[in-house]
Order: structure tokens, then sequence, then C-alpha cells
């Protein structure tokens, strides 16, 4: 039985996957769970490809970086085609169709949500997308208590937007439930 | 002790929040990757407890003024990495010659020169030790964890000041930068070993008899803090037995206090066979593999993790050597501290080295395979 | 006259005397002068500090009677800094060199101008690296000769308060050895300063720089730098071309601006004790 977690978010500079990678080792501590969180530093992270790693266990994490990704998050073209054939088949796969779109080989488990896109028009907020990804992230994999995850969301928002990141995060998972309900996001094609 | 709550931390802000709260009321920095998050968190930190945070022009003026601060008497630290490390050199000597309490810190980063800025590496175990010119002592610690960076931290602070002598914590990019679960007293709870406030009558600044607690300026003690080889009272002196004199107690006040320095830590088989000896980030790596072939498949393996680097924990790698065949060094440089487990591995264990000096992490599966071949 | 010598004498610390200084050298001058201005300030012995760097000038700090902090080369400003800011209520002398604080110290120098903490440097401007013997310093006129500049420098020098006053510096003033008592008020106008200040000494080396530069001993050179000296206020009314080649002596620039320490103790709510 594999105790250890690992959760590789990975998009473009900006889109918040530093901030949502600590929010996650947050919840992860308030889920009373050992955590490790890592990313990418320097100019890279400002603009370019930006790479944050999470770590949770139960057992106490010795070695800090991620190398066997459980969970890969996509959220740019360019972070899916490089992390893409780094992961094994049995990663649970979560791309960005906002951003995310072409072919890939058949045996990975890719399920593609309009996570930006869905911020921007449900709640009119883009800055919310890595939040909402985090819906989607936890629903798919329940890796820590629902409800401790969104108080952190809270507490871990800037001043004022708590309620707003709480909302985005509870639309990652309705998009999640949906996108089950009505067979997308499981496809060996991403939708366009 | 003090109630602990877990929260999750950054390396740096560790090292930040462990100053703090040993008693550090004074930092005075220079930006730098990968160690500027100790600056941040104490430029938030130091002004709501009354202490005071400087940016300073360049590296040396930090190390100067950290220095000035402490003959002012406040406890204070600075951190930077490796080409500020370099530029510290000169003053650090004058904090260890003029005998003034001071912490350190140099997180890591891929190098020479300006190398990889955000990469970790462990190249700087030599310089820490024999960076600043003349024969001096040095005391280096190099945690392997956010936590160990907090209390390595406190520890470093009270040592410091106990024996009136630089301390060096020597992080790495990955501790210094890596976030993780730690259970600590709440920030603002003093853990600080006090001195004695009693200044007797006949105080000497550097008093030929032993240690004295320093007494900052402005206390009518009217003493001279020199660079110089100097007497008791702190005046320059070139007479050659006060020179060796004045040496031999700037060393011999660590032997003293040998086993309040060095800080080693053993996991693992009773009697292995093959032991594995670092320090730093690497330990964490070593661990995943201890764990894996002495927990999970009772190989005889052992890790003995080295807190303190400098002075070099001599005796416990004496000990070591005579119980195993093989002694394993990982480290992640072309191969630094594995000389010193040689000289004191003394023939009695085979010692090798296994590097790593690409800027990235060194592996369990790297050490695992090294292991595997030595244990068959 | 009897009491002031007497307190004067409070202030050294006899037993460290005679001073390695050579003769004719204007230190002891400069010194004296800084020494007679602290008591003439009122400030308590112990709140006092003398910070130095290294060199000839610097060594001072080993003869007074204070809490001294004989430094690193060209860092006694930095020391000094972080001295400030841990104890704001101290009094900080700093003397330097012009080698010590204008090249190797020059960083320093201008970042504590334009923080304008209230240290007042005392610079012992003597043209020369006396201690190694002669090199030329930033401060050496152009075509002066040096061990390493045995044709004569090509080098521009700094007009050292020009320097303090373009970085922030909120008082300047120039006075020389062969005016002790002149050198003594300027010293303890920038005292009673608050903010960073200035106060550069022209000093002779007969040793390392007069003799190498045919400048003659001692007595030379101090009757030569009296008269080639005029005071602030005087050449104010002068015309341009009688002041070539001359030493403008006095308070240069005096300016109120806010305090660094001062400043950053109000902004963490703590009065400075």
């Amino acid at each position: 039985m594999e105790n250890r977690q690992e959760i590789l978010l990975t998009g473009a500079g900006g889109q918040g996957l530093i901030l949502a990678s600590i929010v996650l080792a947050e919840a992860a501590v308030n889920d009373n769970k050992n955590v490790v969180q890592t990313q990418s530093y320097g100019p890279e992270a400002r603009g370019g490809a930006s790479m944050a790693g999470v770590i949770i266990d139960i057992d106490t994490i010795e070695y800090p970086k991620v190398t066997r990704p459980n969970v890969l998050l996509c959220m740019n073209q360019a972070s899916f085609n490089k992390y893409l054939p780094r992961v094994e088949p049995s990663c649970t796969i979560i791309v960005d169709s906002s951003f995310v779109s072409g072919s890939y080989s058949e045996e990975y488990k890719v399920q593609a949500f309009p996570i930006t896109r869905t911020a921007k028009e449900k709640i009119g907020r883009e800055v919310v997308a890595n939040m909402l990804a985090l819906g989607v992230i936890n629903a798919a994999t329940g890796l820590i208590n629902k409800h401790i995850f969104r108080e952190s969301v809270f507490r871990m928002a800037p001043k004022g937007s708590g309620e707003l990141n709480q909302q985005a995060f509870d639309m990652g998972y309705q998009l999640y439930e949906e996108g089950q309900g009505q067979g997308i996001g499981i496809s060996a094609q991403t939708p366009q | 002790m003090p109630e602990t709550k877990p929260v999750l931390m950054q390396g740096n802000e560790a090292c930040a929040v462990g100053a703090i709260s040993a008693g550090v009321r004074f930092y005075a920095g220079y930006p730098i990757t990968p160690s500027t998050e100790v600056a941040e968190q104490m430029a938030a930190r130091l002004p709501d407890i009354g202490g005071v945070f400087i940016q300073m022009e360049d590296e040396i003026a930090s190390m100067a003024a950290v220095i000035g601060a402490s003959i002012g008497g406040m406890r204070t630290l600075t951190a930077t990495s490796g080409p500020g490390f370099s530029l510290k050199q000169e003053n650090l000597g004058y904090a260890i010659m003029a005998e003034i309490p001071c912490v350190v810190v140099n997180v890591q980063r891929m190098g020479p020169s300006t190398g990889v800025p955000t990469a970790p590496a462990q190249g700087d175990v030599m310089q820490a030790r024999w960076g600043t010119h003349g024969d001096h002592p040095i005391i280096v610690f190099s945690p392997a964890s956010v936590y160990e960076t907090y209390y390595l931290t406190i520890a470093a602070v009270n040592l410091s000041q106990k024996l009136r002598q630089p301390v060096i914590l020597l992080l790495d990019e990955v501790i210094g930068h890596m976030r993780e679960k730690v259970e600590i007293p709440e920030a603002g709870k003093l853990i600080v070993e006090k001195s004695s406030d009693k200044v007797p009558s006949d105080w000497k600044p550097y008093d030929e008899k032993g240690l004295t607690p320093l007494v900052p300026f402005g206390f009518g003690h009217y003493y001279h803090v020199t660079g110089l080889f100097h007497d008791q009272y702190g005046f320059p002196t070139g007479d050659p037995p006060q020179v060796e004199r004045a040496l031999d107690r700037l060393h011999n006040k660590l032997e003293k206090y040998r086993d309040e320095i060095v800080l080693t830590n053993y996991i693992g088989h009773k009697e292995p066979r093959v032991a594995i000896v670092t320090y730093g980030c690497v330990v964490r790596s070593a661990r995943a593999v201890v764990k894996k072939a002495y927990w999970q498949n009772r190989l005889p393996v052992g890790l003995l993790s080295l807190q303190t680097i400098w002075p070099f924990p001599d005796r416990e790698i004496e000990a070591l050597a005579k119980q195993v065949d093989v002694i394993l060094v990982p480290e992640m440089n072309r191969g630094q501290l594995v000389g010193e487990v040689e000289r004191y591995a003394r023939g009695e264990a085979k010692v090798i080295p296994v590097n790593r000096y690409d800027g990235e992490m060194i592996s369990p599966d790297q050490i695992s395979e090294a292991l595997g071949r030595w244990l068959s | 006259m009897a009491v002031i010598e007497q307190l004067t004498q409070d202030f050294l610390r006899t037993k460290k005397l005679p001073h390695i200084w050579c003769p004719g050298c204007g230190n002891g001058i400069v010194t004296a002068a800084l020494v007679r201005a602290i008591e003439r300030s009122g400030y308590d012995q112990k709140d006092v500090v003398i910070v130095s760097g290294i060199g000839c000038s610097s060594r001072a700090a080993g003869y007074l009677n204070f809490n001294t902090l004989h430094t690193t080369h060209g860092r006694a400003l930095a020391f000094a800094t972080g001295l400030k800011m841990a104890r704001p209520e101290l009094k900080l002398f700093v003397i330097m060199g012009d080698g010590d604080c204008s090249a190797i110290g020059g960083n320093h120098f201008i970042h504590s101008a334009r923080r304008n903490i209230d240290l007042n440097a005392v610079i012992v401007n003597n043209h020369i690296y006396g201690m190694t013997g002669g090199q030329h310093s930033p401060l050496t006129p152009t075509g002066k000769k040096a061990t390493t500049a045995p044709r004569g420098t090509l080098e521009r020098p700094f007009d050292l308060l020009e320097l303090a006053r373009g970085a922030g510096a909120t008082f300047g003033a120039k006075g020389i050895a062969a005016q002790p008592r002149q050198l003594e008020q300027l010293i303890l106008r920038g005292a009673n300063h608050r903010g960073f200040s200035v106060v550069e000494a022209l000093s002779p080396c007969p040793i390392a720089y007069g003799r190498r530069n045919k400048l003659g001993g001692a007595v030379e050179m101090l009757r030569d730098m009296k008269e080639n000296s005029i005071s602030v206020e005087r050449a104010a009314n002068m015309e341009e071309t009688e002041l070539v080649d001359k030493t403008i002596t006095g308070v240069l620039f005096s300016i109120d601006a806010p305090e660094y320490a001062e400043e950053y103790y109000r902004s963490i709510g703590k009065e400075i004790g």
C-alpha cells in the first residue's frame, strides 16, 4: 500500500500554481497529514514555465522531490507536452482544456476540464482558476477532507477574497462531478 | 517545553522564526538567492518586536553591521548564499578573532561563482571551514529538515553567545526553499539560554583565565576591540608567547565545549556492515534508503547524520569505522567532507564517496545503488 | 585651561603611549582635536564610542579611553552603522584615513551619507597610504608621487566633501592639522549635528608623502598647509581666480534632514533613550 501521494502542478508563471501548491500543502497539514512542498524558482516562476510539487504522506516524508507523480495538473500546452511523457499511465492527469488540446497516447488517463474558462465565465475572475483546479483535483482524488480543504482555501486567500476562492474551489468539484456525468473529461481526445 | 502546534513552514522561514525565538533582534543583510526569504521574514517580523532590520549596501557591510550590533549587546544574524558568503569572510574572521557572537546563514547554491543560483549544492563545506584566512576555529551546523533548521538556528544563537564565537548555519537550497509540516512553539516564545548578567568587578574582555561574557559598549567598561592579536584587555600585541596563547584560547574554548557543539544522530542496524555518513538535505535521501534497507529488509545498514560538520565529528567517525566494513559518503559536490571521514576512519573501514553535482538533489536510488554494490 | 587639560587626560590611555606614529605625523594633532571636541561636547564618557578602520590614523582608537572598536580596512562605517542602530543613544566618532574611507570603504561612505545616519566621520587626509609605506590613494593630488605612482599619479582625486554632499551627507567641514583649534571646533559642530557629519582633516605625512614629493619636513608642510588655506567666510568675498589651489576650511555645508536611526525607531514606535 503506497501511502505517499505525489502531486505535480504545472503550467505558466502567473497562473497561481505555486500558491495552489501552498494551499494544498496547508490543507494537508490541517488534515493532520505529513506534507512537503517544493517549487521551481528563478525567473521562470514569474514569467515562463512554473512547477510545484506536493508530497502527502501519513509517514514521515524523507526525499522531498516529486519523482513519480500520482496526480499531474497541466494548466498550459507546454507543461502538458513536457510532463505527460514523464508520468506513469496510472497517474491521474488533469488538464485545463482552456489552454490544452491535441492527441496523446491512449494509455494515459487524461481528464480535461475548462478550468480557466469556467473561472472567467462563471465566477468572473480568471485569477481563481488555481483554486478551481484544486477543487477538481480533490474531487478526483479525495486526497484531503473536503471540509478541511475548503477552510484552508478560505484562510489562505488574500484578505477579503476568501469566499470568492471557496466558490472557485466548489466550482471545481461541480465541474468534476458534471464532467463525470456528461462523460467529458475522460477521453483519449482532449476536447477543443 | 512550550506548547507546539503543526504548521506549514519554509526552511528559510524556520530559520527566521528560530532566530527570533532565540532572542535575535538585529538582522543586516543583502538580497541573494536562495536565502532572501530569511531577510524578508526578518524585515516583516523584527519591527513588531522592537528589533532592527537593515538592508545594507553590500554583503561585507552586512557582516560588519551584525558585528557592530553584537558589540552593542544585541543578538544578531545575517543570511546569504555562496557569492555573498565569500564576501563576508574577512569580517567573519574578525568576529572570530575579536570573539563577537553572531550567526551567519549560508543557503548553499550551485557554484563556483554565480553558478546556478536556484539549484542546490553542498559546495561550501570547505569554505565554511577555511573561508576566512588564518588558523581559526569554526562551528558549522547543517540541518536536514525545516524543523532541524528551526532548532539548530536556536542552538547556533545560544552557542554563539555562550562561546562568543560566530556560528555558521550551512543550509542548502533544498532545505531553505522547501515547505514542510513542523510542530514548533508559537513564534515569540523565547528559547534563550541566558548568560550570566553579573559582571565581575575585575572583568576583562579576553580574560586569560577563560571565557567571560561580552559586556556591551556603553556601560562604562572602556575596553578595546580589534582584529589584531590582543592581550586580555583587547590591546594589540605582537609578543610571540601572547600571540600563541591568544590563538590557543580561540581553539580551546571549542574543544572544552566539544560535546555541546558536536551533534550527530545514528539510525539503523546495531551491528552495521555498511554505514552512510552524510549531512544537510542528503540525509533525507539516505534516510529513505536506510528505512527500506534496514526497517523493511533488515539489512546490516546504518546512517550517521551529522548536524554539526565543523568541528568535525572525529570520535564518532572513529567509533563507526571500527564497526563497519564500508562507509558511504554521499554529498552534493565532488567530494568534500569525505576526506575528513577518510582521515578519521584511519583505515579501519573503506570510505566510498557518492557524488552528484549537476544541480539536482541526490536521489535515494543513487545511494541505494551504491549501497547494494557494497552490501553484496 | 587647567581643568580642560585634566579631563582630557581621562580620555587618553596614557599607558598605551607613546604612540606608533612617525615624527612629524599629523595624526596626533587631529586626535588631540578630537579629544578636546568630545570634552567640549559634554558627552558622558560611557556614551562615547570611537570606531576606526585600518591605517595609521585608525590606530588612534587604541589610545583613547572610551569603548573603542578597531575594525577591518574600509569597513568602520558599516560596523558603526550596526552599533548605532543597535544602540542609538551612543555617540559614535568614526576615524578613517583617506584610502580607508574613500577607496576600499567608498561604498560604506556614500551609503552612510545617503541614510544620513548620525555618525561623526573624521577623515584624516594625508593624501597617501602611510602604514603600507606610501601608495597613492583616491585623495592623492594628480601628479604627486607614490611608491605605486613613481612618475606621479595620473588619477584625479575625489573632492571628498562634494562626494559626501552629493551622496546625501548633511554636514561637511574641512580643517587642517595646522589649525588645531579650528579643527576642534569643526569636529564639535559635526558632533552636535544630527545626521551624517563628515570632517575632513588635512594632515601632514612627511615620511611617506612629503619626502617623496619634496614637500619638506613637518614644519614646512604645516606652514604650506596654513598658507594655502582660506576660511570659507573669507573665501566668500574673494574672486574665483584667487582661490585656485587653495584649501577652503570651515563648515562647507550643514543641512537639516531626517536622521536614519531616529526615523527607524520612530517607525517601530520606540523613542531613542
